[in-house]
């Protein structure tokens, strides 16, 4: 296999070709905020937080879907990325309707974290208030759209690892929601086995288990990564 | 040194935020070494925000035109004017009326759809006031200085974004101690 040098905010690393920015600055431990990547099933470049400077290039580069190159020169943490940075978590807060004092998810958000490690005090954008919905439809969980932040991991986790693809995302822009079976409601898609993967995988609070209130919702997320260790290198215990 | 004008102001919000601030116990007396309560629904018993104030804490969103009078006074009269939670930061749970569109589809939901006994709605002009067509945090109206988020803030945060005021040096608000929400 071959194996590709570059330089990560000024680190030298080697590293298997294929392999993306994000593995690299992970193997040497350079942090890198993300949202919408999930160990364990593809990336999609969806949530841009995860955006690089890479050396030649003019445009900002999201790590988790760009693959190393021979020579590269990546810089992760510069004051105009901070910037960019910030402003994409302002954005996702004023997208939605992100109540933290109300969110089963609160205290255990990756939204929120995120939010404290860019140094988010307040957001500079206007909130937009968007009328959204919330499906309690199902018998254990329920989804609120307006905690949604369209990382679509949800989509990746049941179609990748569970295999049944209830979920996918409708309409376009601000309109965008995430829907299930053909957009029907959650409890009557039969494809759904219930296995509460997309429960784990949510950042957020939108999908959660019903009955749980407020700063309740913890995850199993080493359930994921079990099932994906256990398909990919056979090793069936936990 | 002369005494810091402190002052506190409550408006869409829970009272929350001022619970916090008692929650401060015994260094609410090492505090009262240090300012002056000029305007406080819990420390001082003034009607009026007076003029030159030093530091103000104001809790809770813009709600209703009482909310927008008060805070274009807090703004002309205050040099620091410091976002007191989340009410005050994102407008928070007041604001999930927002969803519903302007004042008057919130106000008939309330008091007609959901009223039990003789539903009608309030007016009651000079006593009740009218309420906006949208909840807002309080840097969408006037320029804020300091952003304390939290549903509420917890006492020692209060307390590590106040000392270095009295030192006369501005907090740092970073990190989950200073900026987590909810």
């Amino acid at each position: 296999m071959s194996v590709k040098t570059l330089k990560i905010d000024g680190i030298d690393i080697a590293i298997e070709e294929g392999a993306t920015v994000l593995d690299a600055a992970r193997q040497a431990g350079v942090p890198i905020p993300t949202l919408c990547h999930l160990d364990g099933v593809g990336d999609i470049g969806a949530c841009r937080l995860c955006l690089v400077e890479v050396g030649g290039s003019r445009r900002l580069l999201p790590a988790c879907v760009t693959e190393v190159a021979e020579g590269m020169e990546v810089q992760t943490n510069t004051p105009k990325l901070q910037e960019y940075r910030r402003m994409t978590v302002e954005l996702l807060f004023s997208e939605g309707n992100h109540v933290c004092a109300v969110c089963v998810a609160n205290g255990h958000c990756e939204l929120q974290d995120v939010a404290i490690q860019v140094g988010m005090d307040h957001s500079r954008f206007t909130y937009r208030f968007p009328d959204r919905g919330v499906d309690v439809s199902h018998e254990q969980f329920g989804i609120d759209h307006n905690r949604c932040i369209l990382c679509t991991r949800c989509v990746r986790v049941c179609d990748e690892i569970e295999g049944a693809h209830v979920w996918d995302v409708a309409q376009r822009g601000a309109a965008c929601y995430i829907v299930s079976g053909l957009n029907q409601p959650w409890g009557e898609v039969d494809a759904c086995t219930s296995c509460g993967k997309c429960v784990d995988a949510c950042p957020t609070g939108a999908i959660f288990r019903k009955g749980s209130t407020t700063g309740e919702k913890e995850r199993d997320r080493a359930k994921l990564d079990f099932l994906v260790t256990a398909r990919e290198k056979h090793e069936w215990t936990r | 040194m002369d005494k810091v004008r402190f002052a506190t102001v409550w408006l869409a919000g829970c009272s929350g935020c001022h619970m916090s601030f008692l929650d401060m116990d015994e260094w609410l007396i090492e505090l009262a070494q240090h300012v002056d309560v000029v305007y406080s629904p819990v420390g001082s018993d003034l009607k009026h925000y007076p003029e030159n104030v030093d530091v103000c804490l104001v809790e809770g969103g813009i709600a209703n035109e009482d909310n927008l009078e008060l805070i274009l006074q807090v703004r002309r009269q205050t040099k620091i004017l410091i976002s007191f939670g989340d009410c005050a930061v994102t407008a928070n749970v007041p604001a999930m009326r927002n969803m519903l569109g302007g004042a008057e589809p919130v106000l008939k939901r309330a008091y007609l759809e959901l009223g039990d006994v003789g539903p009608q709605l309030p007016h009651e002009p000079g006593i009740v006031p009218e309420l906006l067509d949208r909840v807002l945090p309080v840097h969408e109206v006037v320029p804020v200085d300091i952003y304390m988020p939290g549903c509420p803030p917890p006492a020692d945060r209060i307390r590590a974004t106040l000392e270095p005021l009295l030192r006369g040096e501005m907090p740092l608000m970073e990190g989950r101690e200073m900026i987590k929400f909810g």
